[in-house]
């Protein structure tokens, strides 16, 4: 495709998978032949950790228990407000509790097809091993898992499996399995082997001879800017998917530290993978900050439907049922209603562009529980989702059990995140990504409760494992602020804060937020064209000088100031989203949550085009003005054969 | 040098040695109320002997300070009872002043708009309350133990202090309101005390309350007898 | 008087907003404090147009736009997932704890209020909640309560096999549900005696009910008391205001459990680490 946006570089691989032996058996010998650091040298070596979710929460007990001098950062009061804490539904091991077929194998081979033949075997394989060890460990920290009545624990199924393997606290599984890391977290904060940073931004990545040293960071309450040096550095700092404006994420989720780093040189990989997730609720007006999800288990037994006719304002329960468009059963008959995400959502867009979407801005579709209620009586329906209607009429003031709840669906995950290898490394030797900040394990789709197996897989047992290779070459050399390349990171962020804050426009970093984050959902959300695309392309650069022209942020720089933390986010999220939008245009197939109007099958789903994209882009970033550098990782599937998804 | 290094403070603070523990406070707080709670048990039932005539209750009253003898010396019994509810008196009052003190120290500064949105009113004035009854309780032991502050003054026998003093209404009045004040006090302290002790759940919960309620409320009925029946003439 | 307050919104009493209720004006006194050594006012704003369907962080947000583009220094208010799990929002709302409903602040919306009122918005006080700036307080003090001993010491790998050790349902639910803390602050916020009681119980509670807890349980118990003794939090005096003004509805029953477990553990011989 002829691109003047970006230019194609060397293929990028990764080197660190032992590849002379089976996959089943890499992970234990990549762990066998890795160099060790013996107990007295850890002592010796700091280890940053920015991000303090399920993966940086659990790597930063664990690297402390292992004896590392660890400095923990995270931007809230309490690490135990990440937004891990907010994940409902479960986390999946493959412990085959359920005698119902599961392995390692089947949760490779469900993750993988589920990510739509876009993940690495590898990376994916060594998951659903340690996953098992996820359990234990979580069960032997407290977490109170749901149980049976025989005192063990109970699973239940969950989207794109046919196995029971997800375990699950109620509906707040990411809360539980947080506190646990917290505790472990805070066990080690107390025994003096993590310091603390609470309410601390990392603003730069200090790179020292082509390694990661250090961050800089502003104390959000003080505003002083600090550096802080290292021998390795983690970053966990959670997806990017905040760049719509309007997500399920938590408001300070921000792509801060990996862009940063991105700056610094670490590449940045298929950005434009965003899962969407099809039950959350709607939009209700301008003001909106924030979209909340609900499980999507509801498509269990609701239906989804809107008016056959467009512009039909009638209240719900004043259709006919033969005017009324039940799409997915009609579209899928044999899933129906419990297609994957990525399809239900795509499918509810679609009804609304044909304007026959419901509610304010005809932007919803309804989920109704009326058939059930029928079928099952009310208080069956009540035990089994009680909790969530009840959350649907504390935000909407409506009651689902007489009129039919409204959703759409909202951005939720990001797939895409910085290129690591098999030992979690970035193209930057010391810096290490892990979590939702990485790109590594769902490919373009990431299955249900696989995010929180991924969160604390890696920081809990993945990267403590690898990070001993790199750092068996150290400690290395004393840096301090007066190293020319500390000093250059340190005088940026100085240089950017006042920047923003002397601008003295007319718009709070919030409009600009909002009016990108539409934009994106408009031209790079669910459905992307070429057109959409190159529309976006040409709007966000007049985005970004207007934010540096126009941007108005009140208080100062050596006080407790959100509008300037929101600045510096928002100025970051600009530029992620045109590095989306590139990556959207180039890669021109539908694959998972990247659906392309241009590459769909005759039934309008997503056609894949493994011939020319079976790769994952890895994007280097080039000082302004210059067009981003592609580096191509090809894919290859030695144990998973590549087939269309199909769900009719 | 306009970079910093900031080490946090709360690795920097050095923690206080732990003073008493709260959780102590309210044990000793706890314990030494159910002692004086029991002794209202005797009291009252004590108070009743007044319905028995004069005689009986001035022998009662004779019977107290000679229990023991002639093993011990006259009034050894009462004095015990005397010190260790002195003691107990001394150290619920101790609890409540330091748990008041670090209540206060806890929140110096207090809201523009507070509401109270579960506590009860007998919660409420468990301190203040308190204070009234710690004053009744002084004014009592000299109008009818000692009879200082007595119509019939300290040379009467216990049965006349007993019905000189409830005859005048105002005295009366302050019993009331004071045993009022006692019967709520009771009704949070017994709940508190249950919690306190760790004896509470979900499921005695509601029993623990119902019996909280109903044992103050018949403590304070027996009591109120008494003055009641001398001031509508039924003692005399 | 006791003020009335309702729980969550269960579905049943869910009404459609009444069209009176749109666009409504309010006025905010929110108290407003330069810095945690300052001396802070109430001071009284108005904001229009206010939808019943917004969240009330939403209104504030509403209230910040205007104030920015005024050129005054925005409302600092601490918050994050907005909804309802994080525990990172929180103010004191016409004088309760996340206000009038039993939930977080992110979760109360306007249509909890009406036209023309005025509303007061007041920072959690309490000295071991030290303001730092308008609405927004330092909470760390709980985190240090959990160093004191919220955890079960497990590094990590050692763990035996999950299903190993069974647990009762009966205890892993009520476990749970002492879990469900979300360490927000409303129990020290509402209680009289500004006491952490609640907070420290549910935790206390929570690893007191696994097996998996239990090595560890009177050494827990006792230090986590010292230290939020040490914080300078109040004393409980079971009034029982931190339960109800909880938005996850911890019980109180967990505070019986505390003193339970603290008495058994100084029986014990447990004593706090000084």
């Amino acid at each position: 495709m002829p691109l003047d946006l970006f230019t194609v570089g060397d293929p990028i691989a990764d080197t660190k998978a032992p590849m002379d032996v089976p996959i089943g058996e890499r992970w234990s010998t990549r762990r066998f032949r890795g160099r060790l650091v013996n107990p007295a040298n850890r002592r010796k070596m700091t280890i940053i950790v920015v991000g303090t979710g399920l993966a940086g929460g659990s790597a930063a007990a664990t690297l402390g228990e292992a004896g590392y001098k660890v400095k923990s950062f995270w931007y809230q009061d309490s690490p135990r407000r990440a937004h891990s804490v907010a994940a409902q539904g479960g986390i999946n091991a493959a412990k085959n509790y359920r005698n119902d077929g599961d392995s390692v194998h089947r949760l490779f081979y469900d993750t993988v097809k589920g990510g739509d033949f876009r993940a690495r075997e590898n990376n994916v394989h060594r998951l659903a091993e340690v996953s098992v060890n996820i359990i234990d460990q979580a069960v032997a920290q407290g977490v109170p898992f749901a149980r049976e009545y025989g005192g063990l624990l109970d699973n239940r199924s969950f989207g794109g499996t046919q196995v029971s393997r997800t375990f699950y606290a109620r509906g707040q599984t990411g809360q539980q399995l947080l506190y646990g890391a917290y505790q472990a977290l805070e066990r080690q904060i107390a025994a003096g082997n993590v310091e603390q940073h609470a309410r601390t931004e990392m603003l730069d990545l200090i790179v020292v001879d082509g390694r990661a040293r250090g961050i800089v960071a502003r104390d959000l309450v003080t505003g002083e800017i600090s550096t802080h040096y290292a021998d390795a550095v983690v970053l966990a700092s959670g997806g990017y998917g905040n760049v719509f404006y309007l997500s399920t994420n938590a408001k300070g989720s921000n792509t801060t530290a990996i862009w940063r780093a991105h700056k610094r040189g670490a590449y940045f990989a298929n950005p434009c993978y965003t899962q969407i997730h099809p039950t959350c609720i709607p939009v209700k007006g301008d003001y909106q900050s924030k979209l909340t999800l609900m499980s999507e288990s509801l498509r269990n037994d609701g239906r989804v439907w809107v008016p056959k006719e467009r512009g039909d304002t009638r209240d719900a329960r004043q259709i006919p049922e033969d005017e009324r468009d039940y799409y997915l059963e009609r579209i899928y008959p044999a899933f129906g209603n419990l297609v994957p995400r990525d399809i239900a959502s795509r499918q509810a867009k679609n009804v609304c562009d044909e304007g026959r979407g419901v509610g304010p801005g005809g932007l919803g579709v309804y989920l109704d529980f009326a058939e059930a209620i029928q079928r099952m009586g009310r208080p069956a329906v009540e035990a089994k989702y009680g909790n969530l209607f009840d959350m649907y009429a504390q935000i909407t003031g409506e009651n689902p059990y007489e009129t039919p709840m409204r959703i759409y669906p909202a951005v939720h995950y990001t797939m895409g995140g910085l290129w690591v290898d098999y030992d979690l490394q970035s193209t930057i030797p010391g810096m290490f990504v892990i979590g939702e900040a990485n790109f590594s394990d769902h490919g373009a789709n990431r299955l249900g409760a696989s995010a929180l197996m991924q969160g604390l897989a890696d920081g809990y047992f993945v990267l403590p494992s690898t990070i001993t290779e790199y750092l068996a070459d150290g400690p290395f050399e004393k840096v301090d602020d007066s190293h020319p390349a500390a000093a250059e990171a340190i005088a940026g962020v100085r240089d950017q804060v006042q920047r923003l804050l002397s601008i003295n426009g007319t718009r709070s970093p919030a409009s600009f937020h909002r009016e990108l984050g539409k934009l994106m959902w408009d031209l790079c959300g669910m459905e992307r064209s070429e057109e959409s695309l190159r529309k976006a392309l040409d709007r966000i650069p007049e985005i970004r000088q207007e934010f540096w022209t126009n941007l108005k942020v009140t208080g100062t720089e050596g006080s407790f100031n959100q509008t300037l933390e929101h600045a510096g986010r928002v100025a970051d999220f600009i530029e992620l989203a045109e590095l989306m939008c590139v990556d959207a245009l180039h890669r021109n197939e539908s694959c998972g949550g990247h659906f392309r109007a241009e590459s769909q099958t005759p039934e309008g789903e997503a056609l894949r085009d493994d011939e020319n994209f079976a790769y994952v882009a890895a994007w280097e970033w080039t000082p302004e003005g210059a067009p981003p550098v592609l580096h191509r990782e090809a894919l290859e599937y030695e144990y998973v054969h590549l087939a269309q998804r199909s769900y009719k | 040098m306009l970079v910093v290094t900031v080490t946090d403070s709360a690795q920097r603070r050095t923690p206080k040695a732990a003073k008493t523990s709260s959780v102590f406070k309210k044990v000793v707080m706890a314990v030494s109320g159910i002692i004086l709670v029991l002794y209202l048990i005797a009291h009252m039932i004590g108070n009743l002997k007044a319905f028995t005539g004069r005689e009986s209750f001035n022998h009662y009253s004779e019977w107290i300070r000679t229990i023991g003898e002639p093993a011990v010396p006259a009034q050894t019994t009462l004095w015990i009872i005397r010190v260790v509810l002195l003691a107990a008196v001394v150290a619920h009052i101790w609890a409540a002043v330091t748990l008041w003190r670090q209540a206060k120290r806890a929140r110096p500064q207090g809201y523009v708009t507070k509401k109270a949105v579960a506590q009860s009113y007998a919660s409420r004035t468990m301190r203040w309350g308190g204070v009234i009854i710690f004053f009744f309780v002084i004014y009592h032991i000299l109008d009818l133990t000692v009879g200082a502050v007595n119509p019939d003054g300290t040379g009467s026998t216990p049965y006349d202090r007993l019905v000189a003093g409830f005859s005048n209404p105002f005295v009366t009045a302050f019993y009331v309101i004071a045993l009022l004040l006692l019967g709520m006090h009771l009704r949070h302290g017994i709940w508190s005390a249950t919690q306190t002790l760790g004896q509470s759940n979900r499921r005695r919960e509601v029993t623990v309350n119902a019996f909280a309620i109903v044992f103050a409320s018949l403590l304070t009925l027996g009591f109120l007898l008494v003055p009641f029946s001398v001031l509508f003439g039924l003692i005399d | 008087m006791t003020a009335t307050r309702e729980g969550a919104i269960r579905v049943g009493d869910a009404t459609d907003t009444p069209a009176e209720k749109r666009g409504m004006t309010l006025n905010l006194r929110i108290w407003r404090q330069n810095g945690p050594s300052a001396k802070g006012k109430m001071v009284t704003y108005k904001v229009a147009d206010i939808s019943p369907d917004m969240s009330f962080l939403e209104m504030l947000d509403v209230l910040n736009e205007q104030l920015i583009q005024a050129g005054d220094d925005p409302v600092a208010f601490d918050h994050d997932c907005r909804e309802g799990i994080c525990g990172m929002c929180g103010v004191m709302i016409n004088g309760m704890a996340h206000g009038p409903q039993q939930t977080t602040t992110c979760q109360l919306h306007m249509r909890s209020f009406k036209d023309g009122d005025t509303i007061d918005i007041e920072p959690w006080r309490a000295t071991a909640f030290p303001v730092i700036k308008d609405l927004a307080v330092d909470r760390r003090a709980f985190d240090r309560i959990i160093q004191a001993g919220g955890y079960i010491s497990v590094p990590t790998g050692t763990a035996p096999e999950a299903h190993s050790v069974p647990v009762p349902k009966k205890d892993a639910d009520s476990a749970f549900d002492a879990a469900t803390c979300i360490g927000c602050g409303a129990c020290v916020a509402a209680c009289p005696n500004a006491s952490s009681m609640l907070f420290t119980a549910a935790k206390v509670t929570h690893l007191g009910l696994l097996p998996q807890g239990q090595p560890e349980r009177n050494d827990r118990v006792v230090n986590m008391v010292a230290q939020q003794d040490r914080e300078g939090f109040g004393g409980c005096t079971n009034i029982g205001e931190c339960s109800a003004s909880c938005p996850k509805g911890i019980s109180m029953e967990t505070i019986s459990r505390l003193n339970h477990d603290l008495l058994g553990a100084l029986r014990a011989g447990a004593r706090p680490k000084s």
